[in-house]
């Protein structure tokens, strides 16, 4: 046993994952696959808001690769109050469980929608915004894998420029996801003023669960985005998924941030940037932006995009906290 | 007590009698009045402990309802139209999740080309979506059918469709006798379902269902349509031994006994019709016409309807909406239901995008009816002249 | 049964004075039935409004094409309308005009009166429709003055209220006074 494994499972910052207290509100046996960084992250960002909601939380999933992989009759993984509807309504129904629970004088029991990026950044973003205008109790939490993987791989608004998905393959004339397309739905939740918005990953889970059980507990509409590198999408060997997603944050690739009512109010500082090509030659989706027929000025866009997001979000060493 | 009411107003009231928790609007014309009305009531304080969400789409009206429904409470939205198509996917889903809304339908024609108008092809497309679909006659109606729909939707955990004619009745001011407060509470109990989402006891709720289940999950939705049948008369039979009053129940019949031509047809248009049929045997001394009025269009009472028409020689199924190269649609259902009988059956579609129906026309077309399929008041001119220019543009 | 048809332009009133008529009607424990012509119109637009009243149930829902009585609050409509198509014999038409109007009708009982004026001088608003419901009243003796005013009650209160009513029975003791 190493000092490092004694310092991270004994230690004062012990996250609650590693802990043995952990709730496993998303038990073993779900079927997702080997290494998946979405069912990771949707047992760690539970599991934490069950722990700061006492235990009193009920959820809303919308359709897509977590909501398959854990609720097919008979099988069901989720120790919680849990719903599935449909793929672009699961802000709405949550509205509803809310103002369910509000009606009945149980504003004690905390509201959670989740669905993948496809599920929320577009089938979803309708319901999405109006549940963030009307401001309703419920917590958001995007799974952000960057496509949609429970169809087989093929582009969203949330997947970044030139990516290769099955339906943006690179070929002669194009390298990928248009780098002129795309949008950042923090931002846009940012603009609705709601209490609180918040970028997470799994490379970060002690940041993930703080961001959690401090939304948690907030009233009104709450939106955290969580990286979730996914093995089988982006092309990286099972075992990659935590280092992949550390990758992406040192790189800028994927800021994490927090704001409140609109407001940037903490980021999580880059101590040691890495060059994007760090991130982006591990995985298969990006392949192609390396070797002989690449295109040299790609790499620079993609630099620029996680340069644009240190300064944008004050990842340079000068955040608030 | 009695009320002097716009339609849509007597509805409101009707809903707020049966204390929804969560209510949620989005409007869309005809129906608007009606949410604006329960709105009203929840802010003046006159219908208390209900959330009333102002919501940004009608598949977010329903997918609030769907969600507060889940979580136990009892929910209610209204639409229209284009808004019934913009929720279709999320009213397949209210009835698979077995969540017993409530949901007043305005009737209205659906576009292109747009048109605001009553007539009932919004409903017909619903009419496969796993729902209970009842049409209310006049506002009377359309209110008491709000009252039982609570009990008959939590009674059989499916959600119900209350269709009422957009304008015709949501837009008409009547005499509508509104129960009080205490009757209602007698009548229909708090809603108390066996699940819902509880922490208390945590379950899962919409699981994807695989092959080896779906069908058997399917038959069993269907088995509920067919006990719907019993559950409606029931609850009609309690709610007219309550209120002293008939409303409800899967059909209506209206001089039919000794008819040889009996009409057949639902929601507004009926008051014109028993109109019409009582000129029509005044004029001659004789009971030549009935009437059967379709309250439950789903599930389809084809048993009653069968009785209450296997005598007549003749049935005239007016109806609001058609199935484009193919025909009526309540007439198909009809002939179904007196399938091996010798009857015949003359489809007449009226209405269609609010066309008035005058009862000359119903007259006229009730004692020489010239085909099986006939347009009430199509204007054959416009038809054969636009027709003409556009066979003449494909051969240029 | 009596049919009421009431023409004028939206903003004016029609579709309120169509309900305010029936519920008139209820209040004297007649059936009575109020529609609009249903559509989107805007301010100002023409705008046709219906009542039916009767001793028995009503049931049909055609719109009136043969009314008792027609009330015209903007006489602007008059053609584009049809106001008085079908009228029937003997029918009463009630015109919102200070001056009579020349129409090539025959027997009908005709009234013409300043609604709009005495609207400006007794609620200081030009909505005619209270005003010709007191003329109405008068003119055809179908419903009361009293239930009028109780159905004006009903639709307004406080001072809006009391200045329509006034403003309903300044036309009914002019109406009942000019026949």
């Amino acid at each position: 046993m190493s000092s490092l494994t004694m310092g991270n499972r004994f230690g004062q910052n012990t996250a609650l994952q590693s802990s043995s207290n952990r709730p496993n509100t998303l038990t073993s046996g779900h079927r997702a696959c080997q290494g998946c960084g979405e069912g990771l992250a949707a047992r760690c960002a539970i599991d934490a808001a069950y722990a700061a909601a006492k235990g009193k939380i009920a959820v809303v999933n919308a359709t897509g690769c977590l909501e398959v992989v854990s609720c097919s009759f008979p099988d069901n993984s989720w120790n919680v109050p849990w719903i599935h509807s449909l793929f672009g309504n699961t802000a709405a129904v949550a509205s509803g469980v809310a103002a369910a629970f509000k009606n009945k004088g149980q504003t004690d029991v905390r509201v959670i929608a989740q669905g993948g990026d496809g599920g929320t950044t577009d089938i979803g973003m309708g319901c999405l915004s109006g549940m963030f205008d009307r401001n309703d109790d419920v917590l958001y939490i995007c799974y952000d894998n960057q496509a949609y993987m429970n169809t087989g791989v093929q582009r969203s608004s949330a997947t970044p420029a030139l990516a290769r998905t099955a339906t943006t393959m690179p070929n002669s004339q194009y390298s990928g996801s248009d780098p002129e397309t795309g949008k950042n739905v923090p931002d846009i939740a940012m603009a609705h003023g709601i209490p609180y918005v918040a970028v997470a990953s799994i490379g970060d889970l002690h940041d993930l669960e703080r961001k959690v059980a401090k939304a948690i507990n907030i009233r009104g509409a709450k939106y955290i985005q969580i990286h979730c590198p996914c093995p089988l999408g982006w092309g990286f060997p099972t075992a990659e998924t935590i280092r992949i997603a550390r990758l992406a944050l040192k790189s800028g690739m994927y800021p994490l941030f927090e704001a409140e009512k609109g407001v940037l109010v903490g980021s999580t500082p880059i101590e040691d940037q890495i060059p994007v090509e760090e991130y982006l030659r591990v995985q298969k989706r990006f392949v192609h932006l390396f070797g002989r027929n690449a295109v040299p000025e790609n790499i620079g866009i993609l630099q620029k995009i996680a340069n644009n997001n240190i300064e944008k979000y004050r990842l340079g060493g000068m955040s608030d906290e | 007590m009695l009320y002097q009411l716009e339609g849509s107003q007597a509805v409101a009231r009707a809903v707020a009698l049966c204390r929804p928790e969560v209510v949620c609007a989005y409007p869309i014309t005809p129906q608007t009045h009606i949410v604006e009305g329960v709105g009203e009531l929840v802010r003046s304080g006159q219908l208390e402990n209900c959330q009333y969400l102002n919501v940004e789409s009608e598949m977010a009206a329903i997918s609030v309802a769907i969600g507060s429904e889940a979580a136990g409470v009892r929910s209610y939205t209204a639409t229209s139209s284009q808004g019934l198509l913009y929720m279709m996917e999320a009213v397949y889903n209210a009835s698979g999740l077995e969540l017993p809304i409530v949901m007043t339908l305005g009737n209205r024609a659906i576009g292109a080309p747009l048109n605001i108008w009553n007539d009932h092809g919004d409903a017909m497309s619903a009419r496969d979506a796993g729902w209970l679909m009842m049409f209310a006659e006049n506002n009377q109606e359309a209110a008491d059918l709000h009252i039982q729909a609570f009990k008959i939707a939590e009674t059989l955990k499916c959600p119900i469709m209350v269709c009422m004619d957009g304008f015709i009745l949501t837009h008409a001011y009547e005499k509508v006798d509104l129960p009080e407060q205490d009757k209602v509470d007698e009548f229909l109990p708090p809603y108390n379902p066996v699940f819902a989402l509880d922490p208390k006891s945590p379950c899962a709720i919409g699981a994807m269902v695989p092959t080896t289940e779906f069908m058997e999950v399917r038959y069993l939705a269907h088995l509920r349509q067919l006990e719907a049948k019993m559950v409606i008369e029931k609850i009609g039979r309690e709610f007219s031994a309550k209120f002293k009053r008939n409303s409800g129940g899967l059909i209506r019949t209206y001089q039919t006994e000794g008819a040889e031509t009996i009409i057949v047809a639902m929601g507004s248009v009926l008051g014109s019709i028993k109109d019409t049929v009582d000129d029509l045997n005044q004029a001659s001394s004789s009971n030549k016409y009935g009437v059967v009025s379709v309250v439950s269009y789903r599930p389809f009472p084809d048993e009653q309807i069968r009785e209450a028409l296997k005598n007549a020689k003749r049935v005239i199924v007016v109806e609001k909406a058609f199935a484009l190269g193919r025909g009526g649609i309540l007439s198909r259902e009809i002939e179904l239901a007196l399938n091996g009988l010798n009857i015949e059956i003359i489809a007449v579609v009226a209405g269609l995008g609010g066309r008035v129906i005058t009862k000359a026309m119903l007259s006229e077309v009730f004692q020489q009816p010239k085909n099986r399929l006939i347009f009430l008041g199509l204007r054959e001119d416009v038809v054969r002249q636009e027709y003409k220019a556009v066979l003449d543009e494909r051969r240029a | 049964m009596f049919q009421i048809r009431i023409h004028g332009r939206g903003g004016q009133g029609v579709v309120t004075a169509a309900e305010m008529l029936s519920i008139a009607a209820f209040l004297e424990g007649k059936d009575a039935q109020a529609f609009p012509s249903f559509g989107s119109e805007r301010m100002g637009a023409p705008v046709v409004a219906f009542c039916r009243i009767s001793e028995k149930e009503i049931r049909s829902r055609e719109p009136i094409l043969n009314p008792d009585a027609v009330i015209i609050q903007d006489k602007t409509v008059i053609e584009s309308a049809r106001a008085f198509d079908g009228i029937v014999e003997d029918g009463f038409v009630l015109i919102n005009s200070p001056a009579d109007i020349e129409t090539k009708l025959n027997n009908v009982r005709m009234k013409c009166i300043g609604a709009t004026e005495i609207a400006l001088e007794q609620i200081g608003r030009p909505i005619p429709n209270a005003v010709l419901l007191g003329s109405f009243a008068a003119l055809t003796g179908v419903i009361k003055i009293d239930s009028v005013i109780k159905a004006i009650n009903t639709k307004f209160s406080g001072k809006i209220a009391e200045k329509n009513i006034k403003a309903a029975q300044v036309a009914y003791e002019r109406t009942l006074g000019g026949i």
